[in-house]
C-alpha cells in the first residue's frame, strides 16, 4: 500500500493521456526511485513551461513567445491559412516540410453529441483573422473523421462570405485517419492535391 | 476420375450455400456449454417452449452483424449469474471455410469478433462473408403493426442488393441525432444545421435507392409463390423514395434538405425529424384486389413472410453465389399440413441450410430422412435418430 501523497501523484498521472492506471503507476514508482535524474529534471521543466509557455493569441499554438515563432516569421507566405485542429497536427504538418504559410488551430471538432458546439472552438477568431488581414486561401486540414469533416463543412458555410478562397486538403486517407498520424509523403500528397471546398 | 474432380470442386470450396459445420456456445442464455455438429442441409430443432430451440437460433444470428433476432441488450446474453458469453462457429462458404468467434468483451461491455484470429475492427464486416436471415414470432404481426418494425424489415431486405446498407442507415441516424441536438440546444447554428441536414440527404438518397431496388427484385420473385399464396406486391411507401421515382438522385437530395431546412422550427418543438427515410414504410398488398396484407388472417400473414424471406435467400444468391442460412422459429405450426409439406419441399429446393423449430417432430414429417432432427430440454441436445 503506497503513501496517499504517492497515491495523489500516481492519480494525476492516470490522468494524462495515453496513461492508463497501471502506467501511471509505473511512471510514478519510477520517478520516485530517481530523484535527482529524472524527479528534480521533471519539476525544473514542468515549472519552466508553466511559467514560460502561453496560447499564442494570433494562432492558437503554444509558444514561449506571443506572437508564436510560427506566426512572427516573415518568411512564410503570409496570404495562406491552415486550419487543423490541435497543435499536434501544426507541428506534423510543419515537420513535414510540404507548407510554408500560417496556422490557425480550431481547438477540436463541432460534436452535437459530445456538446462541442462553435463558440467552443477558435471560429470567431479565423474570421476575423481572415478578414482583417485580408487572407487569400484557407487550407482546412482537419482530419478524415465524421466530424473533423463536418467541422470542415462548417467552416466552408462560415467563410463563404468572406473573399478567400477556401480549398482542403485531397487525402486518400483511411476514414477515421487523424492527421497527425499521417506520413510525410502522405501529407506532401494530400497538400499538393488540396481541392476547392465544394 | 469423377470423384476426382469432386474432390477438386470440395477443394475449391464451390459451396454454393452458407452453413454451419459446428458451434460451440459457452454460457449463452440457458446453454452452459454446447458442442454440435452439423452437415450443410435442414436442421429441425424440437422441444418444449422455454427448451431453448430460439436461443439456439439466436446465437447463430449473432454471426451476423447487429444485435440478433431478438434485438437483445448484450448483458441479457449472458447465463444467469456466469458469462461472459462466447460463440465459436466454423463456417462453409463459398470462399472456403471460416472460424468466427463473438461474444461479450467485458472490459467494454461491447460485442468482439474473430474471424480466425483477426480481431474484426466492427461487427458489420462479418456480413461480407456470408448472410443470416430469419422469421421469428415476434415479427408475426408486422404487417399490421407500427411502421418502424417494417422500415427494420425493409432495411434487413436491402442488404441482400448493396452491402452497405447498414453503414448507410447508421450514419444517416447519426446526423439525424446530431441535427436534433443542434436544434434543442445549438441555438439553431444554421451553417451547423445545413451541414448536418446535407449529411443526412447524401445516404437518405442512397437508402432510398437500395430500398427501391430490393423491393422491385422482390416482386418478380414473389409473382410465382411456392406456398398457395395469395400472390402479393411490395411497395416502398415514403417522401423520399417516392422523389426518387419521379427525379434524379441530385435532386432528391437537394428536395429533401430544403425539406429539412424548412421544418427546422418544428422539428425544434416535436423532435426527430419531420421530412426523411426514417419515417418511409414498406406496403405489402394481396395483388389482385390490392388490399393490404395486414387484413389476411395470422396464419396467411406469416405466410406471405416465410415467402418474403425465401425470395430474399434467393435473391442474395443470385448476387453473391450463396445463399444465406435461414433461421425460422416456429414456422410450421400455423400451417395445415398440405401447406406444411410444400413448405418443407420448397426448403429443400431452396438449397440452404434451413434451422426450423417446433414443438413436435410430427411437424416435419416431409422432412423425414431428408433433415437432422434434434431434441432440445433445458439447454442440452440430443440426436433424435
Ligand atoms: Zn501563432
Amino acid at each position: 500500500m503506497a503513501a496517499n501523497e504517492i497515491e495523489h501523484l500516481i492519480r494525476l498521472m492516470g490522468r494524462l493521456p495515453g496513461l492508463g492506471p497501471r502506467s501511471a503507476r509505473r511512471a510514478a514508482l519510477s520517478l520516485m526511485k530517481h530523484p535527482d535524474t529524472l524527479l528534480r529534471p521533471l519539476i525544473e521543466a514542468l515549472g519552466t513551461c508553466r511559467d514560460a509557455i502561453s496560447i499564442c493569441s494570433t494562432c492558437g499554438n503554444l509558444d514561449s513567445h506571443d506572437p508564436c515563432s510560427v506566426c512572427a516569421d516573415r518568411d512564410r507566405d503570409r496570404d495562406v491559412v491552415c486550419v487543423v485542429q490541435e497543435v499536434e497536427d501544426l507541428w506534423a504538418m510543419d515537420r513535414s516540410g510540404s507548407y510554408r504559410g500560417l496556422f490557425h488551430i480550431l481547438g477540436g471538432t463541432l460534436s452535437a453529441l459530445d456538446g462541442r458546439h462553435p463558440e467552443h472552438l477558435r471560429i470567431t477568431a479565423l474570421l476575423e483573422r481572415v478578414e482583417k488581414d485580408g487572407i487569400g486561401e484557407v487550407i482546412l486540414a482537419l482530419g478524415a473523421t465524421v466530424d473533423g469533416q463536418t467541422t470542415a463543412h462548417y467552416l466552408g458555410e462560415r467563410l463563404r462570405p468572406l473573399a478567400c478562397r477556401v480549398t482542403r486538403l485531397a487525402y486518400g486517407l483511411p476514414v477515421g485517419g487523424e492527421l497527425n498520424y499521417l506520413d510525410q509523403g502522405t501529407l506532401d500528397a494530400a497538400m499538393k492535391a488540396r481541392q476547392l471546398l465544394a | 476420375m469423377a470423384a476426382a474432380l469432386a474432390l477438386a470442386e470440395e477443394v475449391a470450396g464451390s459451396q454454393p450455400r452458407a452453413a454451419l459445420s459446428t458451434l460451440e456456445l459457452r454460457d449463452f442464455r440457458n446453454y452452459r456449454q454446447l458442442s454440435l455438429a452439423v452437415d450443410d442441409g435442414i436442421v429441425v430443432l424440437t422441444g418444449a417452449n422455454g427448451a431453448g430451440k430460439t436461443n439456439l437460433l439466436e446465437a447463430i444470428s449473432l454471426l451476423s452483424p447487429g444485435r440478433g433476432l431478438r434485438r437483445a441488450v448484450l448483458a441479457e446474453l449472458d447465463r444467469d449469474d456466469a458469462g461472459p458469453f462466447v460463440l465459436r462457429a466454423r463456417l462453409s462458404t463459398i470462399d472456403g471455410p471460416l472460424d468466427i468467434a463473438t461474444g461479450r468483451d467485458p472490459s467494454h461491455d461491447r460485442r468482439f469478433v474473430r474471424l480466425f484470429d483477426r480481431n474484426l475492427r466492427g461487427q458489420s464486416e462479418l456480413g461480407m462473408f456470408f448472410g443470416v436471415s430469419w422469421l421469428v414470432p415476434s415479427m408475426d404481426r408486422i404487417l399490421g403493426d407500427a411502421a418502424s418494425g417494417r422500415r427494420r424489415l425493409l432495411d434487413r431486405l436491402a442488404l441482400a442488393v448493396q452491402p452497405d446498407h447498414a453503414t448507410r442507415v447508421a450514419a444517416y441516424e447519426r446526423a439525424m441525432r446530431e441535427r436534433s441536438a443542434v436544434l434543442r440546444d445549438g441555438a439553431g447554428d444554421p451553417a451547423w444545421l445545413k451541414v448536418l441536414e446535407t449529411r443526412m440527404a447524401e445516404p437518405a438518397v442512397a437508402i432510398a435507392a437500395a430500398r427501391i431496388e430490393v423491393i422491385g427484385a422482390l416482386n418478380a420473385r414473389l409473382r410465382n409463390p411456392v406456398l398457395d399464396l395469395p400472390a402479393v406486391e411490395l411497395a416502398p411507401s415514403g417522401e423520399v423514395e417516392g422523389w426518387l421515382l419521379e427525379m434524379s438522385a441530385l435532386d432528391t437530395e437537394q428536395r429533401l434538405c430544403e425539406a429539412l431546412a424548412r421544418s427546422r422550427g418544428r422539428d425544434a418543438l416535436a423532435g426527430g425529424a419531420q421530412h426523411g427515410v426514417h419515417r418511409s414504410d414498406l406496403d405489402v398488398c394481396e395483388a389482385v384486389r390490392c388490399e393490404p396484407a395486414a387484413r389476411l388472417s395470422t396464419g396467411r400473414q406469416k405466410a406471405v413472410l416465410l415467402a418474403m424471406v425465401m425470395a430474399e435467400a434467393e435473391l442474395r444468391r443470385e448476387r453473391s453465389g450463396m445463399t444465406p442460412i435461414l433461421l425460422l422459429d416456429e414456422v410450421a405450426a400455423h400451417l395445415d399440413s398440405a401447406r406444411r409439406d410444400a413448405l418443407c419441399d420448397a426448403l429443400l429446393a431452396l438449397d440452404a441450410q434451413v434451422w426450423l423449430t417446433g414443438t413436435d417432430k410430427s411437424l416435419f414429417g416431409a422432412l423425414s430422412g431428408r433433415a437432422q432432427f434434434f431434441h432440445v430440454d433445458e439447454g442440452r441436445l440430443s440426436n433424435h435418430e
